[in-house]
């Protein structure tokens, strides 16, 4: 088995030859056999053994009974003597919500007594253009002009300041936890190691699974929107932080310490800095998860550009809807440019403090002025009405253009897709016997990583067995395999493009911000009005998301390659093509299997929303739950989805380490 | 060790001292009759609703109210509402939202204030045009024998229904078993997809049938009618051997007009008696609905602009309601 397999690495290294078309030839041939294998035993098992088809019902564990039952006491019944478990969670609420009303009442809603609030739209634009200026150049300064002029010219000003009010708290709070957690793992492999299950679920399990029981605990309005964006946003600032400190070189490390460096001066002057693209892809991915649920923060009571655009959407306002959507994707922007510009900032460049005073006594003054003079003059106050713009009529005419003249086109492509790939692959997975299934994750598990990857994975793979989820995990796992497998193949290059070239690299990286940010309801709308509701519209739609990440990591992670050992690969003599395959993909391997990890986990995310466009999957299991009340079964179908995710994860992250290992690469 | 122990008591006290107390803030809500806090209104996500909102919201101003308006989904809006944390929602539809409506009233938690005049329908519905590739239309069973025409790819040879929101379930598919319809649902998921769908296929004159209520402004703009199945009857869900089918239920339509009712925190009557009686007072008709949406719909009021044309045209209807 090794020697062919080795066998196998070394002739795509380049021996050609006989040795090669034999390799292949014998590799072809064992996958030949181990298909048949499967098919054997699906036949006999789905013939001879009724439950082996069919799990039996009697046989389901009532869990998700037990986990409604819980949250009803916990939600309802709770009670500590002195206070209810209730109490409680509204106490940290009534906290929480704290800095969520001084944004709010400074930004939107003013305070009762003070007079000049909320802020006039002139002094928002002209704080963030000045710090633009000041964090940055003049470039940034005109690019935050432009984010902010935007919202106000296409009215929708106050929605976006409503929904800013939010973001503005949401960030540095989620930012700020998840790079403490990430300090804290990172000194701590072993709890890493027992956490990073948690991570993987609070991250692919939808939002839909529990948003009842937090609505519950801790009431409706901002506070469970930060709460319910945290869980989702914060992840991968961890995982970043924790990539980006282990990566830092054990010799700089050890040059600081032999500085005289403190425990935190190693950590803010040595590691955090040589950490900091990682750090900041982290910080970059926090801003965008917080701007991607928006539409979800509104179903639990925060106002702003999510619920207005759900009017649009169900009222078909597709224009309308798209502006509103392009708000979100221009405050994700701003936030993200202004952090990365704060985050390069350099307080002690020759210069800089004269420069500094200037332009904050320049904008103390004007803001003042401008604040001073908005009673008076009510342009300044709200950007006037009569003079916004939109592009509504526009993009409803491009819609409707799109629909009709590229639907024929499209309808045969998609007939195809569904009669010779998508129905097939979906009914030969579910047409495959539980056990048959379970015992090849268990046996890809066991080739990968051994006993104890294999153990763990089929009790995963277990796990939506005998909560009775089963056939929609199935479903779910075929669409996501489909989703994940494009979205790899259209990241991967896409990121290597990226890499090589600054222009279209920040051309690239502006379109995921905009995938990741841009709310999927509504680009959902024109994919249904040419794919039809159904498993087409829904993995077009997961690809869409999921590729995101992909390309980001990618391009991270050839980035990060240093120029030095790209300079002694070329000196002894490397091609560019060896360059690539033999140096700086393996160097980049850690950031690219990140990648992956991440499309997975948002691929598997997306099935809540994919669920909108009609499939059949966990995601309706989920939506189905929120609308019967039921907490135990809306969680345990988040869970069947968290477990699909750890399955992959637990065996790509295994097979990266190996292969990383292999190559005399370590950390 | 005992030093220990006494020291973490104390800890814990504190702790609960600290959370205790702000909750006590929080909770501390004057006591007398028709408190001064807000009354937390439910704005959902479709037009006739956040007219409605509007309006009732308007109405309790102009009785001396302070009112908020809080967006909600479709679902949690009663979890939100039995918890007190929201207060009124003034579109409770029998299809919907029953179940979680029901579901907070036995425990308690909410109150039924009664219903409107309005009646609401939900069911299959398809486009007029559709008249012409099936003879006999709205009758189900001529909807049935044309069921290929309604085929695609993931149905055939079965036709195509395309079922409403996922939280909006209907009993489809036991229906289509009882009537013996050679149909295949599959569910848009949420309300703008099936306009989507509605929307291309109705341009380019494509089969479909599909899920849609009334009153919706989907009327206004698309013509078409309701599939009429047997006439529905409480026994149908129930009992197998009533109507068509003896050995299934669910053989009928949807209520052909079903309730539209307003419902409240339990706690209302006690902390704003005065609004409460005004709820229950609040009282639309199909026509009001339809006057208010197409005010926004059609002529592109925002709806705080559209209640307030609506009050000022039907000010004696409110004010009935007032006194």
């Amino acid at each position: 088995m090794t020697t062919v397999d080795t066998n196998a690495a070394r002739s795509s290294g380049g021996a050609g030859g006989n040795s090669l078309t034999y390799a292949i030839g014998l590799r072809c041939m064992r996958l030949a056999l181990a298909a048949a294998a499967v098919i054997a035993a699906g036949y006999l098992m789905n013939n001879l053994f009724v439950w082996a088809r069919d799990y039996p019902e009697s046989w389901v564990m009532p869990i998700s009974r037990y986990i409604s039952a819980f949250f009803d006491w916990l939600g309802y019944k709770a009670d500590f003597g002195l206070f209810t478990f209730r109490d409680l969670t509204r106490a940290v609420s009534q906290v929480l919500e704290w800095p969520l009303a001084f944004t709010e009442g400074l930004l939107v809603s003013g305070f009762g007594g003070v007079p000049l609030l909320p802020l006039p739209w002139v002094t928002v634009t002209l704080i963030f253009s000045l710090a633009g200026l000041l964090l940055g150049s003049w470039r940034l300064a005109a690019i935050l002009l432009g984010c902010f002029t935007f919202l106000a010219v296409f009215g929708v000003w106050e929605p976006a300041m409503n929904t800013f009010s939010l973001v503005l708290v949401i960030v540095p709070f989620a930012a700020l936890m998840g790079m403490a957690a990430g300090v804290v793992l990172a000194g701590a492999p072993r709890l890493e190691r027992g956490l990073s299950p948690v991570l993987d679920v609070m991250q692919s399990t939808p939002h839909f699974a529990y948003l009842a029981p937090i609505v519950v605990l801790f009431g409706f309005g901002q506070v469970p929107a930060l709460i319910a964006t945290v869980i989702f946003a914060a992840p991968p600032m961890i995982r970043c932080t924790l990539v980006g400190l282990r990566s830092v070189s054990p010799e700089l490390i050890e040059c600081g310490r032999m500085a005289g460096c403190t425990k935190w001066q190693l950590l803010s002057k040595v590691r955090f800095p040589a950490a900091a693209a990682t750090l900041l892809l982290g910080l970059n991915q926090v801003i965008m998860q917080t701007l991607a649920m928006v539409v979800i923060a509104s179903l639990i009571g925060a106002s702003g550009l999510g619920h207005d655009l759900l009017i649009a959407l169900n009222s078909l306002k597709l224009g309308t809807a798209l502006e509103l959507g392009a708000a979100i994707v221009v405050l994700a922007v701003a936030l993200d440019r202004l952090s990365l510009a704060a985050s390069r900032y350099d307080p002690y460049k020759r210069g800089e403090q004269k420069r500094r005073r200037g332009i904050l006594l320049f904008g103390v003054v004007l803001c003042a002025a401008t604040v001073a003079a908005a009673p008076f003059a009510d342009g300044l106050h709200l950007y006037p009405a009569a003079y916004t713009v939109t592009s509504a009529p526009f993009w409803d005419a491009v819609v409707i253009y799109v629909s009709d003249e590229w639907y024929d086109g499209l309808q045969a492509f998609k007939n195809f897709l569904l009669s010779y790939v998508l129905i097939p692959s979906r009914n030969a997975l579910l047409w495959l016997p539980w056990p048959v299934v379970i015992a090849l994750v268990a046996m890809t598990g066991y080739r990968i990583g051994g006993g104890k990857l294999a153990a763990t994975v089929a009790t995963l793979a277990a796990f939506p067995l005998i909560t009775g989820f089963w056939v929609p995990t199935m479903i779910t796992l075929y669409m996501i395999a489909m989703a994940v497998v494009v979205s790899i193949l259209i990241g991967l290059p896409i990121g290597l493009l990226a890499s090589r070239n600054e222009r279209l690299s920040s051309f690239i990286l502006l379109i995921c911000d905009t995938l990741q940010t841009f709310p999927s309801f509504v680009y959902l709308i024109p994919v249904v009005m040419l794919f039809k509701v159904g498993d087409v519209a829904a993995i077009t739609a997961v690809i869409a998301y999921a590729t995101v990440p992909m390309i980001r990591y990618t391009n991270l992670g050839l980035r990060r390659v240093s120029a030095q050992t790209k300079e002694a690969a070329e000196a002894i003599g490397c091609t560019k093509r060896q360059l690539l395959w033999k140096v700086e993909l393996p160097l980049a391997l850690p950031e690219i299997m990140l990648g992956i990890n991440q499309t997975i986990m948002m691929g598997l995310f997306m099935v809540a929303i994919a669920a909108l466009v009609g499939t059949k999957d966990l995601g309706q299991q989920i939506a189905r739950a929120l609308s019967d009340g039921d907490t135990g079964r809306g969680l345990i179908a988040g869970l069947c989805i968290a477990s699909l995710g750890i399955t992959a994860d637990r065996i790509l992250r295994t097979w990266s380490r190996k292969r990383s290992e292999a190559l005399g690469l370590t950390g | 060790m005992f030093k220990l122990m006494t020291q973490r008591v104390m800890r814990k006290g504190i702790l609960c001292g600290i959370l205790m107390g702000s909750t006590a803030l929080a909770t501390m809500s004057p006591a007398y009759a028709d408190s001064a806090e807000p009354i937390k209104i439910v704005e959902n996500n479709w037009t006739s609703q956040l007219v409605l909102s509007r309006i009732t919201g308007a109405l309790l101003e102009k009785a001396g109210y302070n009112v908020e308006y809080k967006p909600a989904d479709n679902q949690l809006q009663f979890v939100a509402i039995g918890n007190g944390d929201m207060h009124v929602q003034v579109e409770v539809w029998e299809g919907t939202h029953r179940t979680s409506f029901q579901r907070q009233l036995d425990a308690g938690r909410m109150i039924d204030a009664g219903s409107h005049d309005a009646v609401t329908r939900e069911d299959w519905w398809y486009p007029a045009y559709m008249e012409k590739t099936c003879p006999g239309l709205p009758d189900y069973e001529a909807l049935n024998k044309c069921a290929e025409a309604f085929a695609t790819p993931e149905t055939a040879p079965k036709g195509r229904y395309l079922g409403g929101p996922i939280d909006w379930e209907k009993p489809d598919p036991e229906r289509i078993e009882a009537l013996g319809m050679d149909f295949e649902v599959v569910n848009a998921g949420q309300a703008s997809t099936l306009w989507a769908e509605l929307d291309a296929a109705y341009r380019r004159e494509e089969p479909i049938v599909l899920f849609n209520w009334t009153p919706n402004w989907v009327e206004a703009r698309y013509d078409g009618k309701f599939i009429e199945f047997p006439e529905h009857d409480a026994k149908c869900e129930t009992d197998p051997s009533w109507g068509t089918n003896p050995e299934l239920t669910h053989d009928c339509g949807n209520p052909r007009a079903g309730w539209l009712k307003k419902g409240v925190w339990s706690g209302m009557e006690e902390e704003w008696p005065g609004a409460y009686e005004i709820i229950q007072n609040v009282n639309f008709t199909n026509e009001h609905i339809a006057q208010a949406a197409a005010m926004v719909d059609v002529d592109g009021l925002k709806p705080e602009e559209a209640a307030e044309q609506w009050i000022k045209e039907n000010e004696n209807v409110w004010n009935a309601w007032l006194n």
